[in-house]
């Protein structure tokens, strides 16, 4: 395997804009559909997302030794579902509304493809201190993308941004948009938007915009690695 | 003979070629649905024409966004989009909405597929459905025609708005309109029947064009006879709907409407006979024809007669247009010179 040549900042922001968990990578598609209907829900899915993630790739990271790599899978699923646990119970005592409308969804954070392939791909083999900044990333990533798609359907949907009417009274609410069809409409205009603006060198222009030094392409590292190419 | 007379001309078939392209269909197609909205502004006042002008200028203008190239609506294409989305619209919907109709055709109708030729559904249905999903209260209050009688004893006036037709972008209208169930509405709703007469005329309660089956069969008339429709899809779409709803009306005549109700009321013309028969999403054999006109007249009837909508015309022909590529790999005709079983040995081998 080649040595990494990735760098810090680098960790952190590939997973903002160049490898978005939804918007490039496309996992964790379940909640941006079933849960973006306002952003308050949104938001919320989003940071318990950030949290459970943050949490099980330092915890991966510090621990990757002792775990046998026969059963890693079921490590990281346990510890992942140990976060999420503690999301559930957090969400539940401090915004109960909102844990109510997130129902089945933030049990299900622990079957999130996004969280298990940061574990796989990366916290399973980088020190704590990258590991965390990668679920830093992603995390934010993932939170950028819902509050997107959450944003554009409650205003449309609704009229209002986080609970505050935009539009005054007479405000005609495309109903369809709160429904499930408006998740489709929304990701999928988000993902053809998305796709052309990388396509021409949009994520490429903006690291470089904020000074983020880019030494190769980050498809080339990370991800790609086999799971068994260490053995 | 000079030795530049005598060259040997080489081509590929076809040697003998009709004169039709693609823009001349769709300008003529255009030209048949203008009877069709003069109809419409007669029935609906200057609120027709603003609905259906505003329509077409979303469905141009995002054609044009979208497509790109020197004059990218030349072909008439979108034109058409642009002028079935919005006779298919009631007369009273804010201008904004039917302008977003015709974008929401063209950009998801079509162009999320690759434009002309490559879409799955016809366009402007799917911009229709699109709006009866998002604004489905709009979507669903009826004006009067021109000359429908009023509460207080007057008539509508043909210049009189149909609704709030003038509202500001995103806003709903608070402009009283005198509106009314459809004939379907008041069949479905209220048990009340239209006389046939007055739906074959078009003085009925509707979208801004689907009220007059004159016009429609008058210019679907003009289309199938220089062929640029198949007969086959109107003839069976209707006769479909005609035989089904004759047996079940006979079955039970205390509610459910007969074969005259059924064909002339609501949009069932303007879509067996303009939108059903788009050639990109309308099967290509014979057969397949028939069998896709037969559907969607199936499925009309059942909407109607048992769905939660007074009206299905839309999801009826939105659903086979679906089905059609199936309906074209189940009908493939024998190529010369095999046999239907080397034929199902060769697809087995490959």
């Amino acid at each position: 395997m080649s040595p990494r040549v990735t760098t810090p900042g680098e960790d952190f922001v590939r997973g903002v804009w160049r490898e978005n968990p939804v918007l490039v990578q496309l996992l964790g598609l379940c909640p941006a559909l079933a849960v973006t209907n306002s952003v308050a829900n949104a938001l919320a899915m989003g940071l318990a997302t950030f949290f459970v993630l943050m949490g099980s790739s330092v915890l991966v990271s510090s621990i990757k030794r002792l775990i046998p790599k026969e059963v890693r899978i079921s490590a990281y699923i346990l510890i992942i579902a140990t976060f999420v646990t503690i999301a559930d119970m957090v969400l539940a005592a401090v915004v109960p509304e909102i844990h109510k409308a997130l129902g089945a969804f933030i049990a299900l954070i622990v079957v999130n493809c996004m969280i298990l392939g940061r574990q796989e791909a990366f916290a399973s083999k980088q020190p704590v201190g990258r590991a965390a900044l990668d679920a830093a990333g992603t995390g934010v990533g993932f939170i950028i993308a819902m509050v997107m798609i959450g944003g554009i359907r409650e205003v449309l949907g609704n009229g209002t941004f986080l609970g505050a009417a935009l539009f005054g009274s007479g405000f005609e609410p495309w109903i369809v948009m709160i429904l499930p069809p408006g998740g489709f409409f929304t990701l999928g205009i988000l993902l053809l938007l998305f796709a052309g603006w990388e396509e021409r060198g949009g994520a490429e222009r903006a690291e470089r915009t904020w000074r983020v030094p880019v030494t190769r392409r980050v498809s080339d590292v990370g991800p790609v690695a086999a799971p068994g190419g260490e053995r | 003979m000079t030795p530049a007379d005598r060259t040997l001309e080489l081509a590929a078939s076809p040697h003998l070629k009709a004169p039709d392209s693609t823009p001349r269909i769709m300008w003529t197609v255009v030209a048949t649905l203008i009877p069709v909205v003069v109809g419409a502004v007669w029935a609906f006042g200057p609120s027709a024409a603003l609905v259906i002008g505003v329509a077409v200028a979303g469905a141009v203008g995002t054609e044009r966004l979208l497509a790109g190239g020197p004059d990218p609506v030349r072909d008439g294409s979108a034109v058409i989009t642009g002028l079935l989305l919005g006779l298919t619209l009631p007369a009273g919907v804010p201008l904004w909405m039917a302008a977003l109709g015709g974008a929401v055709s063209i950009a998801l109708g079509k162009w999320v597929f690759g434009g002309l030729g490559q879409n799955v559904f016809n366009p402007a249905l799917v911009g229709r459905a699109f709006l009866q999903a998002a604004f489905p209260a709009a979507m669903t209050t009826w004006p009067l025609p021109t000359g429908a009688a009023l509460p207080d004893g007057g008539s509508v006036a043909w210049a009189a708005l149909r609704g709030p037709n003038l509202a500001l972008p995103l806003m709903g209208g608070s402009v009283d309109a005198v509106t009314g169930a459809t004939p379907l509405g008041l069949r479905k709703f209220e048990g009340v029947e239209t006389p046939v007469a007055d739906l074959f005329i078009g003085s009925i309660g509707g979208s801004v064009g689907e009220t007059s089956a004159l016009l429609i069969l008058l210019g679907g008339g003009y289309l199938a006879f220089r062929g640029y429709l198949d007969w086959r899809i109107p003839v069976s779409v209707l006769l479909a709907v005609a035989v089904l709803s004759s047996a079940l009306h006979a079955l039970r005549p205390d509610t459910l409407p007969g074969a005259p109700f059924m064909l002339f009321s609501g949009g069932l013309m303007l879509g067996a006979v303009y939108m059903a028969t788009d050639m990109v999403t309308s099967p290509v054999t014979r057969a397949g024809a028939w069998i896709y006109g037969a559907g969607i007249g199936a499925l009309v009837v059942i909407i109607r007669y048992w769905g939660g909508l007074p009206e299905g015309v839309m999801y009826a022909i939105l659903l086979m247009n679906a089905m059609v590529p199936f309906i074209d790999r189940a009908t493939q005709p024998r190529v010369f010179g095999t046999s239907r079983r080397n034929r199902r040995e060769r697809e087995a081998t490959t």
